[in-house]
């Protein structure tokens, strides 16, 4: 059985669909990512998910509970950590816990014990006692993603859950993330448009766009499947070696971006000094060389034919974050 | 069960918020004690019978009390909606009645604690309160309130921005109070302005105070406190539909 199978599930605003014939499989314990531009659908598809939006067609199953017809067994299994900040600012860290407890049941023996550990967990228990108001915008991430775990959830859901925040702040919540998965073997359910989120965490990932899945796979499988690495040059002339490159037979694609050179091939490794001595032969003076292997965004470049708008990305990421303050 | 547990949390909540809100807490209570020392001190050489016009006006201010606070807990719920709290309310496994509940609970205890506290100062003026009447008096606090916060709660389902909660405030809470005969009395009153009370509700509940504190009112009381209960269920009614209906 899978914790959550999606069945052509399809959601339109007014003839549009946000979310566009979606079947996927999550496997019991899994990280899963979605991963995608701002406006791909994801937030829409984790709201049927969670009961919150009604699906136009097909369904999903949620630790075997039909979303649809049940939707109170659904809203037991699941915890959700929103995109947008949804804490009580004038409660304390603790009693918006308790609140979370108390809505959702947990035997009243039990709360103290978990809200301890869930504090424990995000490393908030000593300020629980505040109140959020005080609280910066990462203290409040994890304790967003404390709550939503106070109820022992079968499956947590995790929308955009490093949007606005520093990189740094963002790798501490990695971290929590991790810690999460392999110490309560939950399953993760997390949408993100920042790549390196997606790669970080992820066992597995989908890259929607428009409301579709294009590809679902692991994030090594992914970037293997686009079979080249990138080599990264800057040089004189780099037109015309751009040119000449683009000949050479184990070559696959060359861009030329803010005047580097980047060179697609199926194995930098061993391409790499050809390259050199073919500039060489060519008169042309290398001045710099760098070489990756691909990145999800690439991956993402080639399946959907476009850059991620990793910058209106930000943009409305910055917006949120000023709410988040 | 868990559903009373759910309505408990909702209320604590309100509770608590209050609790914190000083200020808030002083303003409301400040204005009503204000129109009954100044409004009431000011016109006190004023007779009506054999009552002063200090202790004709303080059943409501009683009710005055309570409109501003019921109203604006109930239309809170557009607070929580835009600060996402409501979402966090709506996606846990209980019903959406009992969220209503909940809400209109801690909205009418909040309230009730209020108007408690300005019905004692009945002390001062001298009005004797006995316990069947300060009992009463509080049964028919909580119908009001829960009329009040119920309206609210139907306002916040129908409006979507908080840009119109001032708006809707001013509109809403003075217009109730001056039209409820809380400051004159109706027998006096212009026949157009009886009329205009007459169709609004707080006037019954007025009156029905005015009768359980002082002994005197305009209408019957069984008339009166009828008609403000009757008032009360149907908001309370249309509330919990409205509610579950909202997005």
């Amino acid at each position: 059985m899978y914790i959550i199978e999606t069945f052509n599930l399809t959601k339109e605003f007014n003839g549009l669909k946000a979310v566009n014939n979606v079947s996927l499989q999550i496997e019991e314990g899994e990280i899963f990512g979605l991963l995608g531009p701002n406006g791909a659908g994801k937030t829409t598809f984790i709201s049927m998910l969670c009961t919150l939006l009604r699906p136009t067609s097909g369904t999903a199953k949620v630790n075997g509970f039909d979303i649809i017809k049940q939707q109170s067994e659904v809203r037991k299994s699941i915890g959700i950590v929103f995109q947008d900040p949804s804490l009580d600012n004038r409660l304390t860290g603790r009693e918006n816990l308790e609140m979370h407890a108390g809505l959702y049941g947990v035997p009243k023996a039990e709360r103290k014990k978990r809200i301890e550990e869930v504090l424990d967990l995000v490393a908030l228990s000593d300020r629980a006692d505040e109140l959020v108001k005080n609280y910066s915008g990462g203290m409040k991430r994890r304790l967003e993603i404390a709550r939503g775990l106070i109820h022992y959830p079968k499956v947590l859901f995790l929308d955009e859950p490093t949007l606005g925040l520093d990189p740094q702040t963002r790798e501490h919540i990695w971290e929590y993330i991790k810690k999460l998965a392999k110490r309560e073997n939950i399953t993760i359910l997390l949408t993100t448009h920042y790549m390196e989120e997606a790669d970080a965490l992820c066992n597995r990932v989908a890259i929607m766009d428009h409301g579709e899945i294009k590809v679902l796979d692991t994030p090594e499988n992914l970037k293997n499947s686009l079979e080249g690495d990138v080599i990264i040059l800057e040089a004189n002339r780099s037109e015309t070696i751009a040119e000449k490159i683009k000949s050479l037979e184990e070559v696959k694609k060359v861009h030329i971006i803010d005047n580097k050179i980047f060179i697609t091939v199926k194995n930098a490794e061993i391409f790499a000094p050809k390259i050199l001595e073919f500039a060489k032969s060519n008169d042309v003076t290398v001045t710099s060389m760098s070489m990756r292997k691909p990145s999800l965004g690439d991956v993402f470049l080639h399946y959907t034919g476009r850059e991620i708008r990793e910058e209106k990305a930000e943009k409305v990421g910055m917006e949120k974050f000023r709410r988040r303050i | 069960m868990s559903e009373l547990e759910a309505i408990y949390r909702i209320l604590l909540r309100e509770l608590i918020r209050y609790w914190r809100d000083k200020s808030r807490i002083i303003s409301s209570f400040v204005q009503p004690v204000l129109f009954l020392l100044v409004l009431g001190g000011g016109f006190s050489f004023i007779k009506l019978g054999n009552i002063n016009y200090q202790v004709f006006l303080f059943p409501g201010i009683v009710a005055m009390s309570l409109v501003g606070i019921s109203i604006s807990s109930g239309i809170s719920v557009i607070w929580d909606r835009e600060f996402g709290i409501l979402k966090e309310i709506l996606v846990a496994p209980v019903s959406r009645t009992s969220i209503f509940v909940g809400k209109a609970l801690g909205g009418c205890f909040t309230a009730l604690i209020q108007g408690t506290i300005v019905l004692s100062l009945a002390l001062l003026l001298g009005v004797p309160l006995t316990p069947s009447s300060f009992l009463l008096s509080v049964i028919l606090m909580i119908i009001i309130s829960l009329g009040l916060v119920s309206i609210g709660l139907i306002i916040a389902s129908l409006i979507e921005t908080i840009e119109s909660f001032g708006v809707i405030m001013n509109f809403l809470i003075f217009p109730l109070i001056f039209l409820s005969g809380a400051f004159y009395p109706l027998k006096e009153a212009p026949e157009w302005l009886r009329l205009i009370s007459y169709a609004n509700p707080l006037t019954y509940g007025v009156d029905a105070l005015r009768y359980v504190i002082i002994g005197v009112s305009f209408l019957p009381f069984a008339i009166s406190s009828t008609v403000i209960s009757l008032f009360s269920i149907s908001a309370i009614f249309i509330g919990g539909i409205a509610f579950n209906k909202q997005k």
